[in-house]
């Protein structure tokens, strides 16, 4: 297990390389300077110059690349030009409205798509499984920032059942908490039920038709245990596996969910940034991002070869 | 018999069957009912952005104060906007957008990831490491963020926009065409045209190449309906199509702000998204169906 830990790590070290340099050369792409951005067109050149000095925009490429890397590896994820504040801090207090957001997303997803997955599998080929099958690809197809904004004509103009925007932090009332999540949670859970329910089909067809549960059929056992003990249990593996890549959904469903929402999370966050040019603060909600869908792939390889042992056998005799 | 000449018949039949024309497999495609109705309805949607300026009733950014958030009806079949342009006149013009982004940044993708698949999995070892570890990377970032980091630093625009989403997608094809690659070089014939003295780059034109299209194609197909997803959140954003051109995704942001006084204008285009993007995702996933190997 620790060997298998070691090797997944060390294969991470170049994809962060990777990820931290298309950062880098991203935001040094971007026209214009960022210390006359900072100061203004009426800045005297040396007022410019010195800011650039004191900045390290003066210094060749690699050494500007070396201390941003440096300094993040040290928590310093670089200053706002907006208002010179930290991008650490800021950072952190957005990540729980995000997560907490996303989390919800998640249940959200999960309670519609096993059913649904479950069903469609099992009466494959029926009008339950066409009909299913449909509504995910039309989930697929409907862009969620207009289901965003039909549901707050619906709940919040039209019925006035919930609020249009607006975020209160769990801390402060959970009620109306609730209340505010509700819908960008479900626009942002919807989305990926059908990936999911879509997943968890065609992963249910293929272990249905194992030759263990064909056994488990034979043995007289009744076609809910085999459905749910047997095949469920098995299927659901990969769809877990491909939680990285539904990270990456929520995250991007969360930028559109977030500015219609006006939820004070990374998603408004990164937006706001690209509209006031705060590229500091963009950096570090990019590369947070990365980061935490390369950690959730990492953790689900590790809780994968702890509950099927084969990928790890496989994995230490290659 | 012996084993190897029955294993050879077994082969030949297998290639027989792969190679059975286009004319069959579009036939087995027309089979199911939902994906020929998803390429219609696509067909029709590109007639529509082709004809725009004769099928539209009226100009898409002619402004007229006097009729402004008229409620559908009357001389405008969907209503008007905030500047009094008609809607449907818009969302006509809006089919232009929406099917370039979607087309041509999936082309772009596929012109960059092709090349490149093709090298990291012909040429492993450094080369090919190098390059996958690379799309390790972007694949790392969630598709959306990466593609407004790409669009802001670009700078607004339908072209821009697609170049952002071109970028997104390319690893995709990179790896698709690698894996393909890696299968392919496997084979018996390739060796045997290597013994036959081909050179590297023979080999890959003619053989990996044309022998590695299926999944990438069908793939694209898949890719398409995501792609005017994106552009459209980007549109919506801000940071796509600008105005007066008309797009989907900026007529809904627009449209957030009239909610209470016009919904309509709110509806239309989402409408015409979710049309054009399960209509290219039915018909991809028949295309699926019938093409790639896997599935049938």
């Amino acid at each position: 297990m620790l060997r298998f830990l070691f090797h997944r790590i060390l294969q991470m070290i170049p994809v962060l390389f990777f990820v931290s340099l298309i950062i880098f050369v991203l935001i040094n792409l971007i026209p214009g300077d960022a210390a006359r951005v900072f100061l203004g067109e009426e800045a005297t050149p040396d007022a410019v110059a010195a800011l650039r000095h004191e900045l390290g925009t003066d210094r060749p490429l690699y050494v500007q690349y070396a201390r941003w890397v440096g300094g993040m590896l040290q928590g310093n994820f670089g200053h706002s030009f907006k208002d010179n504040t930290p991008v650490l801090p800021t950072l952190l207090q957005k990540i729980p409205v995000t997560g907490e957001l996303t989390g919800a997303a998640l249940v959200v997803a999960w309670v519609i798509a096993i059913p649904a997955g479950v069903v469609a599998a099992w009466r494959q080929r029926t009008a339950t499984d066409y009909g299913a099958s449909a509504a995910a690809l039309l989930g697929l197809s409907i862009p969620n920032f207009w289901l965003g904004i039909m549901a707050i004509y619906l709940f919040a103009v039209d019925l006035h059942w919930l609020p249009a925007s607006g975020w209160t932090p769990l801390t402060v009332d959970a009620s109306r908490n609730l209340r505010a999540l509700v819908m960008p949670a479900c626009v942002l859970g919807l989305v990926l039920a059908a990936v999911v329910m879509r997943q968890l089909r065609s992963s249910m067809i293929e272990v249905l038709s194992a030759d263990f549960v064909r056994t488990a059929k034979a043995k007289g056992l009744g076609g809910r245990v085999v459905l749910i003990r047997h095949t469920l249990r098995n299927a659901v593996i990969p769809v877990i596996t491909v939680m990285g890549i539904q990270m990456g959904t929520l995250l991007g469903g969360a930028v559109i969910t977030e500015t219609i929402f006006a939820v004070p999370g990374l998603g408004q966050l990164a937006v706001n940034s690209i509209y006031t040019r705060d590229f500091p603060m963009l950096e570090g909600v990019v590369m947070f991002s990365a980061l935490s869908i390369l950690l959730v792939n990492l953790l689900v390889d590790i809780v994968y070869s702890l509950i099927d042992p084969r990928i790890k056998l496989a994995e230490e005799r290659s | 018999m012996s084993l190897a000449i029955r294993g050879a018949v077994a082969g030949a039949d297998a290639s027989r069957r792969a190679h059975r024309g286009p004319w069959y497999l579009f036939r087995r495609f027309a089979r199911n009912r939902l994906a020929a109705c998803g390429l219609v309805v696509f067909v029709g949607i590109v007639l529509t952005a082709v004809f725009a300026p004769w099928i539209a009733p009226s100009s898409p950014i002619k402004t007229d104060f006097a009729t402004y958030l008229r409620p559908p009806g009357g001389a405008h079949v969907l209503g008007t906007d905030e500047l009094g342009r008609d809607v449907l006149s818009r969302l006509i013009y809006g089919t232009r957008a929406s099917l370039e982004a979607g087309v041509i940044s999936v082309g772009l993708a596929i012109a960059v990831g092709l090349p490149l698949g093709l090298v990291a999995g012909y040429y492993r070892g450094f080369t090919g490491n190098v390059l996958m570890r690379f799309t390790d990377a972007v694949l790392a970032f969630p598709p959306l963020i990466l593609a407004l980091a790409v669009a802001a630093v670009l700078g607004p625009g339908l072209a821009k926009a697609m170049i952002a989403i071109a970028v997104v997608l390319m690893p995709v094809f990179m790896r698709i065409t690698r894996a393909q690659v890696l299968q392919q070089r496997a084979r018996e014939y390739i060796e045997a045209v290597r013994a036959l003295g081909a050179w590297d780059r023979r080999i890959i034109w003619r053989h990996l190449l044309p022998n590695s299209m299926a999944p990438i194609v069908v793939q694209g197909s898949l890719n398409i309906g995501g792609a005017i997803i994106t552009e459209a959140a980007l549109s919506f954003l801000g940071l796509g199509t600008q105005p007066p051109t008309p797009s989907w995704g900026s007529m809904l942001n627009a449209a957030q702000q009239y909610l209470t006084q016009a919904p309509w204008l709110a509806v239309w285009p989402g409408i015409a998204i979710a049309v054009t993007v399960f209509a290219v995702n039915v018909a991809g996933d028949g295309l699926r169906e019938v093409w790639d190997p896997r599935t049938r």
